[in-house]
């Protein structure tokens, strides 16, 4: 940034301590007041301090919406990719070379509607990633669109008088997929949050959170469902922690309770580790591991 | 913060003191800090920043307990909380 521009946009003199993993010359960011997406990058810095990862190994990749800004605003390696492409970006990624840490960051409209076939494969294949999914309900930087996660009954600008269509159950999507961590939480479990993409950090193979957040723009305003600050309210009263549930009752309705916790752990050789372990079988030793552009 | 009974190990505990940083003209006044500090340390103000929106200010500095929880659950990166040297912490009676 270019010096005038910087004096004037006046650049507080003190630091916030997440500065080391945040572009603080594109804050304060374009999210809306009350949205919870701050809250999860938040937890994601916590988490990747916890985690002990070195920085110059992780990256963030996004897809398009709300979330998937969050790319822009990270100070790690991160790809701001094409509508529900942020998946097949970090395949891409993590195969070219193995050693990175790949995250996707991005919105239930992104991973599910556009992207979802995306999502399926690549937790069938067990590909080593992590998955963080903003769920606010709905499509909100394209104008409030019925998404493939709008409860039923809910109110969106393509369907104004009431959802009529299923939405996913997340987790369970992801469990039958194969995927070997996932969780929910909402904005609200900011610690339990943090702690939990620490452990999915740690993890090898696909893992997925869902996190759900507030939209006071979009959804809140177009159910009446009043401000940010009454949504993390309702999360207060109605989310209950139930780790190891069965991820077929994690079906979300309209204002419902909301089931959160972690809900798969498991261990399942990932996509590299069988494509390794197979060409050995089939190849013996004319067969060289595949490890990453240095071997 | 009220308790049932005494805490066994009290006397023990060094309890650590927060104190409060807010770049007012960053937050955009969602009270998420003032709803969920546990110890009730911060009130809106009935300022505006240059955004027009309220920033928080500390009503209770002394109460400050350094959970951080405002920290972390500011969506703008706005607020947190370094931990005060310990001679100007008070014994709380
Ligand atoms: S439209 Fe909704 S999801 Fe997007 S920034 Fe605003 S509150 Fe957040
Ligand atoms: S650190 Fe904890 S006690 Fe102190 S202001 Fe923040 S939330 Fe309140
Ligand atoms: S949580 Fe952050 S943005 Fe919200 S009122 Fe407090 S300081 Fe402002």
């Amino acid at each position: 940034m270019n010096e005038t521009l910087t004096k004037e946009l006046k650049l507080p003199e003190e630091k916030h301590p997440m500065e080391n993993i945040l572009r603080m010359d594109r804050i304060p960011h374009i999210w809306c007041s009350t949205c919870g997406i701050g809250i999860a990058v938040t937890s994601f810095a916590i988490a990747l301090e916890k985690a002990k990862i070195p920085l110059d190994q992780v990256c963030v990749v996004s897809g398009i919406g709300c979330s998937g800004r969050v790319a822009g605003y990270v100070k790690l390696d991160s790809f701001h990719s094409t509508h529900g492409r942020a998946i097949p970006f970090a395949t891409g990624l993590k195969l070219g070379n193995p050693k990175l840490k790949t995250i996707v960051f991005s919105g239930d409209g992104d991973l599910f509607g556009i992207g979802g076939n995306h999502f399926i494969h690549s937790a069938r294949r067990n590909m080593d990633m992590l998955v963080l999914c903003i769920n606010n309900f709905i499509y909100a930087m394209t104008g409030g669109q019925c998404a493939a996660t709008t409860p039923l009954t809910a109110n969106t600008s393509t369907s104004p008088y009431g959802n009529y269509e299923y939405p996913f159950n997340l987790p369970h999507l992801a469990d039958s997929c194969g995927a070997v961590y996932v969780a929910r939480w909402t904005a609200l479990h900011v610690r339990r949050l943090a702690n939990s993409i620490t452990e999915a950090l740690n993890k090898r193979g696909f893992s997925f959170i869902e996190i759900i957040c507030p939209c006071s723009t979009i959804y809140a305003r177009r159910n009446r469902l009043g401000s940010g600050l009454d949504i993390m309210k309702f999360y207060h009263d109605n989310s209950v922690i139930k780790h190891g549930a069965n991820t077929k009752d994690l079906d979300i309705g309209y204002q419902s309770k909301i089931i959160v916790g972690k809900f798969v752990d498991r261990e399942r050789p990932t996509f590299l580790d069988c494509l390794n372990d197979w060409n050995r079988k089939k190849f013996g030793d004319k067969f060289r591991e595949y490890g990453g552009p240095d071997d | 913060m009220k308790f049932w009974r005494k805490p066994l190990d009290s006397d023990e505990i060094e309890v650590t003191i927060g104190e409060i940083h807010i770049i007012k003209d960053r937050c955009k006044g969602c009270a998420f800090c003032v709803e969920y500090c546990p110890k009730d340390v911060l009130e809106l103000s009935d300022e505006f920043n240059v955004k027009g929106y309220h920033p928080p200010y500390v009503k209770n500095p002394d109460q400050c307990l350094f959970c951080k929880l405002c920290e972390t659950i500011c969506p703008e990166f706005a607020i947190w909380v370094t931990e005060k040297p310990k001679e100007e912490k008070k014994v709380e009676s």
